[in-house]
């Protein structure tokens, strides 16, 4: 018996949310009284996970796999799971994970519960709450399949530390073939991204104009966030639709959202509810966005957030 | 080219979600049902097929008799004929499960659903669907171009997207990008009647093990009130990011 996580990485690096996953599969291990083991590709810091207490890594290296294929990875999980008899396997909730979760439970004929953001609550039966209905409410999902497979939701459980002294192995899983083809990837270059984001930063049409978002981008770059807008901006064609935030957009599960101009429609709300805090800056005290964030301005962004940008910028020297 | 359109039947986006039953069920008293966003994008993906290449739509949906008028909707806006399995949709797995079952029965080229329902966003069932038929599969796509038994798809992956290519027959958890929002069909008055003549059918059940139940649902704790900053005060906000709130 075991737990298996599947700990993303990103040109041999992990992220942070590959942390979260281990130390949440950590802590399940303990809850079942069994063994924690991860399971890496083409990662080159493995022995970083021990910090998260992964008691086994086991690494895959192979050329083979430099571009991520959801068959061929759903098929390696698969592989590692019945060599080390999992009984649960965590996976991120990041586009891949997401992408491969569905797959990796009907290879193992497994209950899944995607958007998890709670330890189970219950081993027997086996309950985990998850987000659901677009942020709106949980519902507490029994799974009762043998294996079990989770997503856990991005920042919704925290990274612990919890030092062991772990072990690597070597892992050569069969590679399958398959004729899904990558053919290119492109990359948003350089810019911390929405997903990625602790802090993100969003205007709405209250900016008037897409000449106005450079104060938004270095509001962004002072706090080393990254830049959104909500749907009528990018609908108007001021912002791409990669930064559009909400139900049909992109969800933001990041520590801090701050919305500037942006009224807060309820499309808009659903995807921004998983963040920690919400600050909103508006002229308009009506506005449902203040029923939503935890802090508020109301005032015009225009003179409100070259003062929020002079300020930060002291508080960062100050705090440096 | 023969297209299944998987419609999930759900509550439009601007219902209170309340519970029932001591919280185990969901309070549809009032609540108005819709076709998933997620899946207006495939279904309107699957439309522009069809009036530019040539195409047969067949939306599907798992449900007892109350997702019927959510697949006359699909039908008014053009899809050619619809089917219902007489199910209910508790378990993502069991759905998936239905579909694949059809889909076996019948001969699709392309199957096209949106990448997750608005009500349980389990983000699971096209991706089961195409596992357990062993096709392919593209997640979260934001682009899809067919050409003879050829598809070349984008998916958009953490900070960007990637370009895929593979035969046919293919599974799409689609969302926005496949179509823009501005391009989704709203059925006109010679699509809701001519939908009254289409094809429903019903298929009975094939599988009743679940996987997964819902024991209880729960919803958010209340939210304190938004404390109010002076708009001449800004160095208070940051003074509560970093003292209250410990973000900054």
């Amino acid at each position: 018996m075991s737990v298996l996580v599947l700990a993303e990485s990103s040109k041999g690096k992990f992220k942070k949310s590959s942390f979260e996953v281990v130390s949440y599969g950590k802590k399940v291990a303990e809850q079942l009284e069994t063994n924690l083991v991860v399971l890496t590709i083409n990662a080159t810091e493995n022995e970083t996970l021990y910090k998260y207490g992964a008691e086994k890594v086991l690494t895959v290296s192979n050329e083979a796999l430099a571009t991520f294929n959801v068959k061929i990875i759903a098929n390696i999980v698969k592989q590692a799971a019945e060599k080390e008899k999992a009984q649960v396997i965590v996976l991120d909730s990041n586009a891949n994970g997401l992408y491969v979760a569905p797959l990796v439970a009907v290879n193992l004929d497994a209950g899944y519960a995607s958007n998890a953001v709670a330890l189970p609550s219950s081993l027997s039966p086996f309950v985990v709450k998850r987000k659901a209905f677009s942020n709106k409410a949980f519902n507490n999902s029994e799974i009762s399949t043998e294996v079990k497979v989770i997503s856990l939701a991005k920042n919704s459980y925290g990274v612990f530390e919890d030092e062991v002294s772990g072990t690597s192995e070597n892992f050569s899983p069969e590679i399958i073939s398959t004729n899904l083809t990558s053919e290119s990837i492109e990359q948003t270059t350089g810019k911390v991204t929405i997903a990625d984001a602790d802090i993100v930063v969003s205007g709405g049409r209250g900016l008037k104009g897409p000449e106005n978002w450079e104060m938004i981008e270095e509001l962004a770059s002072v706090l080393d966030a990254a830049t959104a807008c909500s749907k009528p901006v990018s609908d108007l064609g001021w912002r791409p639709h990669s930064e559009h935030v909400g139900q049909t957009g992109k969800p933001v599960a990041s520590n801090l959202y701050i919305a500037i101009g942006i009224s807060g429609a309820i499309q808009h709300l659903a995807g921004i509810n998983s963040s920690k805090v919400k600050v909103v800056i508006n002229t308009d005290p009506e506005a449902p966005f203040f029923k939503a964030a935890d802090y508020g301005i109301v005032g015009d962004a225009f003179e409100v957030v070259p003062k929020l940008i002079e300020k930060l910028k002291e508080f960062k020297a100050n705090n440096a | 080219m023969k297209i299944l359109v998987c419609i999930s039947h759900v509550p439009d986006t601007t219902s209170k979600i309340n519970f029932t039953e001591n919280n185990t069920k969901f309070d549809s008293n009032g609540v108005q049902y819709v076709i998933n966003p997620y899946d207006e994008f495939a279904l309107t993906r699957a439309m522009w097929f069809k009036e530019k290449q040539g195409a047969n739509i067949t939306v599907i949906s798992v449900g007892d008799a109350s997702v019927e008028p959510t697949l006359r909707k699909a039908l008014a806006i053009g899809a050619d004929n619809a089917i219902r399995v007489n199910a209910l949709a508790t378990d993502g797995f069991v759905v998936a499960k239905e579909l694949a079952e059809v889909i076996k029965n019948n001969t699709y080229d392309l199957i096209l659903a949106g990448k997750e329902s608005i009500d349980y966003n389990g983000g699971m069932v096209p991706g089961m669907v195409a596992t357990l038929l062993d096709y392919n599969f593209v997640n979260a796509c934001v682009n899809l171009e067919i050409e003879e038994d050829k598809a070349t798809a984008s998916r958009e992956i953490d900070g960007g997207k990637e370009v895929l290519s593979c035969n046919l027959p293919l599974v799409i958890a689609g969302q926005k990008g496949l179509v823009e929002e501005k391009d989704l069909r709203i059925p006109n008055m010679r699509g809701i009647m001519m939908a009254r003549k289409k094809p429903l059918t019903i298929v009975e059940s094939t599988t009743n093990e679940t996987t997964t139940a819902t024991t209880s649902f729960e919803k958010p704790a209340p939210k304190s009130a938004c404390k109010l900053i002076d708009a001449d005060n800004v160095e208070e906000l940051i003074n509560l990011l970093h003292n209250e709130a410990k973000i900054i």
